[in-house]
């Protein structure tokens, strides 16, 4: 606040001042104005700052304002339900490291149910409550994992916060453009003149919008400028032709496998391989076929390698790397790249007729058999081919070491990303029934949430096993943290009887039965609120809500029920 | 009331917590799982049991219908209050997705409640034979008082004698004198039983310390001081409403003997401020009908929350008695009529302009003041520089925020709820500026608590 100007009666200006340095030095030194010399003049001095204080006090007066902040745009989403509005609170309020610590206990870990609430609520489409911004973003900063899906939800009042408060700049790096709106994708000059005059983060940011939108468009404008591009942005503007691949960027691949720098080509020559038509593909076909030949001499057909014996200017040139890491044989690595880059499609036609499966179960002469099923596993990943997929997986009930693939988890993992929900949590069930869980964490995480009933089933049952084995569950604590967030809410009450705490067997680990039983609970309370989460988002706008309950009957009752009865009308 | 009361909200439950820790500890119990038996009746009160790392379940029983806020009990040893089950069991309740259902009270639940209700109905019968005997020996309080006022005489005097001799040496001695020159003083208006002059006497030893400009405020409060000295010394010259109001300021509370006023109470804000002795929370109080202000104070011992806790946003139907002096805002709470309810109800704001010329016509009861309770309306928080202020919609006149309130995190839901149009804020208005307290979103939506 500003002071007034001084009143009608006031003392001649600056007498506040010279009241100040008086005190200051004290009345021994200088002798305050208007007040005697002498023992009295401290207490003469504090009468007239008395006065003087209660004076300028009374005369304060507002300040001029600053200028205003530009108001936000009105959130076109609808407001979220006061129910779930008060979950967010709760779920943020579990800031991690604010106590307890050790033991988890059979009380839910909110924070962890936060990316799902975020992603749910996201898929609703609903606009977040503006005063929990403020803890959402901090929440975000300290874990970027939450930060796309709670910037989406924030959406752009958190852009607006970020630009007064420093601590929130993740907000505006992450949005594209550094918190710059991109132009419209139609307005084709501002596209144009973005793409010239931005910044590298601005440009990377329109490519993948505009590619996103319109595949072609984003590669012809990339084509504008590729000659003068520097390589390392060359890379990285490849790079986000990625998504919405298709045969019509042959062209220009084609031209990037020219390119002046290794990594471009690489990188053109990967995007090629995906692309079973290309004609990079089918020179690799040609290549990695004729190192692979059916021999029918012995017993059996097997499978017989000849791997490449250099690396010639053309397979350098689609995109092999000539020199091994270390620890690698030269034409072990030449043929792996071989193999990895030719279309799986073009195998059947070469290998007689066989299908995926009958491929995969031949033998392979010389030990290539985990060279050549590895590079397999990365064609199948690389051009998403489910039927090949299936084949290098296997049976889940296969011993590991082996299964018809020789595969190693994080290579199923992958393979599974390629095949539909369903099969991927069908085939991870039937590992788990066979294998248990100690090696189930890494394929449970390629699962679809919530996780289908036979594979919630087979999580349940192993966990249940792995129980009466008499072991301490925190030995699982990996797949229980998992099941508390994936596991179908609907499964809770199959869990009911597992939450007692059972007979310890004589072999059991000492109170293991306890413990197991607090795990137990604590997974079922998660799956309850999980259920009041989703239901809390999503009855709103989906159910209409229910007739004649006691609760709606009383609240209407309420004169105020319509903003007051909350959380329950979903 | 018959019909159970209409449920609080998680917010209003959780703001009964009296630490973070509690809150976060009685979130997470805010959940079906670890409940069993819970249930509710019309009376206002609730019920479960919760198991916890023993083998038996904690009982946890809670009283809402209490006119003096809620009362909880639970066999569990934690020393918080209300403890994590209580705050768990009401957010259950408060959830109202079935797992309270209403019921008849367990025995173990009833006797408790019987109990509270009959100790209650004695304490309010002896209240009101108490008032008729309590003056038993007039003679012998106005003996006792008398002997007070005399030592508070001394303090005052002895006090008049320090000032003058700071003021004397200058007040670029007190920088090197530090707190033990103040910390003595204060023990000795302990001595003379004036609370409110040693407080003020404690705040002047921190005030060298606190930065820039610190020899202006602390000629501020001395000269405050020395006002507050002299209006209890020559307390006799005084008319009546500003005697009482020195004797307040002094640390005579006296008693909240004014008119009981009736009245739907909107609570809008609560908060706690907390010493090495005490915490002290305040309540703010908005009466629909009369348009007050009121102030409801409670103590705890340090680190320990008060027991009275009014969410924000409830309203009760209740009297309030005030505290005597001019320009006070205290009250205390008297008979409530109904559990408190929530309502959509909101105080009328005034402009920046208004707000200011507020504070300084509370002065002329009460120069001692150092802020008034204010709603403004239609403000926007503006960044200012390193500072924020509450400028009008117009873009024309703003109050400061205070430096205090520009570290809290309350700021941030501020500026969050607002996003660059007109909030209503209800706060606190003096002259270190503005303490935002409650906000209100432009258009509907309920009361955000910014402490």
């Amino acid at each position: 606040m500003t002071r007034t100007s001084a009143p009608v009666d006031a003392p001649a200006p600056g007498a506040w001042e010279e009241l100040v340095t008086a005190a200051l030095l004290g009345t021994e030194r200088r002798r305050p104005p208007g007040c005697p010399p002498g023992p009295e003049a401290p207490l003469a001095l504090l009468d007239a700052a008395a006065v003087e204080t209660v004076r300028r006090r009374a005369g304060l007066r507002p300040g001029r304002a600053a200028r205003l902040p530009d108001p936000l745009a009105e959130d076109p989403r609808p407001p979220l339900p006061s129910a779930a509005a008060r979950r967010l609170a709760m779920l943020l309020a579990d800031r991690p490291g604010a106590g307890g610590g050790g033991r988890r206990g059979m009380a839910p870990d909110l924070m962890e149910l936060l990316p799902q609430w975020l992603t749910t609520a996201n898929a609703r489409g609903y606009a977040p409550p503006p005063e929990l911004l403020p803890a959402l973003l901090d929440a975000a900063r300290g874990r970027t994992d939450l930060r796309p899906a709670a910037l989406t939800f924030a959406g752009p009042r958190a852009v607006w916060l970020a630009r007064l408060n420093p601590d929130w700049r993740f907000a505006l790096r992450a949005t594209p453009g550094g918190g710059t709106t991109l132009p419209h994708l139609e307005d084709a000059g501002k596209v144009r003149q973005l793409w010239q005059e931005g910044l590298f983060a601005e440009r990377v940011a329109l490519l993948s919008a505009l590619r996103s939108r319109e595949p072609a468009a984003a590669r012809d404008l990339l084509a504008t400028t590729w000659a003068t591009e520097r390589a390392e942005d060359r890379l990285m503007f490849l790079d986000s032709l990625r998504t919405g691949l298709t045969a019509d960027d042959e062209p220009f691949l084609e031209q990037a496998l020219t390119d002046r720098s290794r990594n471009v080509r690489a990188t053109a020559a990967e995007l090629l391989s995906a692309l079973p038509g290309s004609a990079l593909a089918g020179r690799m076909a040609v290549r990695a076929g004729a190192c692979v030949a059916v021999d029918h001499t012995g017993d059996t057909p097997t499978l017989a390698i000849e791997a490449p014996h250099e690396c010639d200017p053309g397979m350098e040139s689609d995109g092999v790397v000539p020199k091994p890491p270390a620890g690698r044989g030269e034409r072990s690595w030449w043929f792996g790249q071989l193999v990895e880059a030719a279309p799986l499609g073009t195998w059947p036609g070469r290998l007689g007729g066989r299908t995926p499966q009958e491929i995969v179960a031949l033998p392979v002469a010389d030990d290539w058999q985990a060279e050549l099923h590895a590079a397999w596993c990365r064609a199948a990943v690389r051009q998403r081919d489910a039927a090949w997929a299936r084949a290098l997986l296997g049976a889940p009930a296969a011993p590991e070491a082996g299964g018809p693939g020789a595969v190693s988890l994080a290579e199923r993992a992958k393979l599974l990303g390629t095949l539909d929900a369903a099969e991927r949590a069908g085939w991870v069930a039937g590992f788990i029934s066979a294998h248990g869980l100690s090696e189930a964490f890494q394929l449970l995480g390629v699962c679809a949430v919530p996780w289908a009933a036979p594979l919630g089933r087979a999580v349940v049952d192993a966990l249940n096993i792995a129980r009466d084995a008499g072991s301490y569950p925190w030995s699982f604590s990996g797949v229980m943290g998992l099941a508390e967030r994936c596991l179908d809410p609907s499964e809770a009450s199959t869990l009911d009887g597992l939450m007692a705490v059972p007979d310890e067997p004589e072999d059991a680990s000492p109170g293991a039965g306890g413990y197991w039983a607090e795990a137990f609970q604590r997974l079922v309370t998660t799956l309850r609120l999980r259920a009041a989460m989703q239901e809390e988002l999503g009855a709103a706008r989906t159910l209409s809500p229910p007739v004649g309950s006691a609760d709606s009957a009383e609240s209407a009752k309420s004169a105020d029920s319509a903003d007051w009865g909350r959380g329950r009308s979903g | 009331m018959t019909q159970q009361g209409v449920r609080w909200s998680a917010d209003q439950v959780l703001s009964l917590a009296p630490d973070v820790s509690s809150r976060k500890a009685g979130s997470k119990l805010g959940a079906a799982g670890p409940w069993s038996g819970a249930g509710s009746c019309g009376e206002g009160t609730v019920w479960g049991l919760c198991q916890g790392s023993g083998g038996k379940p904690y009982q946890t029983v809670v009283d809402i219908a209490d006119a003096s806020g809620p009362a909880y009990k639970c066999s569990c040893p934690s020393r918080k209050f209300p403890c994590k089950h209580a705050l768990g069991l009401l957010l259950l309740w408060a959830a109202g997705d079935g797992a309270v259902p209403p019921g008849q009270p367990p025995e173990w639940a009833g006797q408790w409640i019987e109990g509270r209700r009959k100790r209650a109905q004695e304490k309010q019968s002896a209240d009101g034979a108490g008032a008729a005997s309590g003056s038993g020996d007039p003679e012998a309080a106005r003996r006792r008082a008398e002997r007070r006022a005399e030592r508070i005489t001394a303090g005052a005097t002895e006090l008049e004698q320090r000032l003058a001799d700071l003021l004397r040496g200058g007040l670029a001695g007190a920088e090197q004198a530090g707190y033990g020159l103040w910390e003595e003083t204060a023990a000795r208006m302990v001595d003379a039983q004036a609370s409110g002059l040693a407080a003020r006497v404690r705040d002047l030893g921190s005030i060298p310390s606190s930065g820039p400009g610190w020899p202006v405020r602390l000629l501020e409060e001395c000269a405050l001081l020395h006002l507050l000295d002299q209006g209890w010394l020559r307390r006799e010259g005084l008319p009546e409403g500003l005697a009482a109001t020195v004797r307040a300021r002094i640390g005579l509370a006296g008693s909240a003997d004014g008119p009981p006023l009736r009245d739907r109470w909107l609570v809008l804000a609560q908060y706690d401020t907390a010493d090495a002795r005490l915490t002290t929370r305040r309540i703010w109080l908005y009466g629909a009908e009369s348009g007050r202000t009121a102030l409801l104070l409670s103590y705890g011992a340090a680190g320990r929350a008060p027991e009275l806790a009014l969410p924000v946003g409830l309203v009760l139907d209740a009297e309030v008695s005030a505290y005597p002096g001019a320009g006070q805002s205290r009250v205390a709470l008297g008979e409530q009529f109904a559990p408190p309810a929530p309502a959509a109800l909101r105080p009328p704001g005034l402009t920046p302009p208004e707000a200011a010329a507020r504070y300084g016509e509370a002065l002329r009861d009460d120069p001692w003041l150092d802020s008034v309770p204010v709603t403004l309306e239609r403000v926007v928080p503006t960044p200012d520089g390193d500072s924020w202020q509450l400028a009008d919609a117009h873009g024309e006149t703003a109050l400061p925020l205070t430096p205090s309130a520009r570290s809290r995190p309350g700021l941030w839901r501020l500026v969050s709820l607002s996003g660059g149009t007109p909030v209503t804020v209800f706060g606190e208005c003096g002259h270190r500026g503005f303490t935002p307290l409650t906000a209100w979103p432009e258009g509907a939506g309920e009361a955000v608590s910014l402490c």
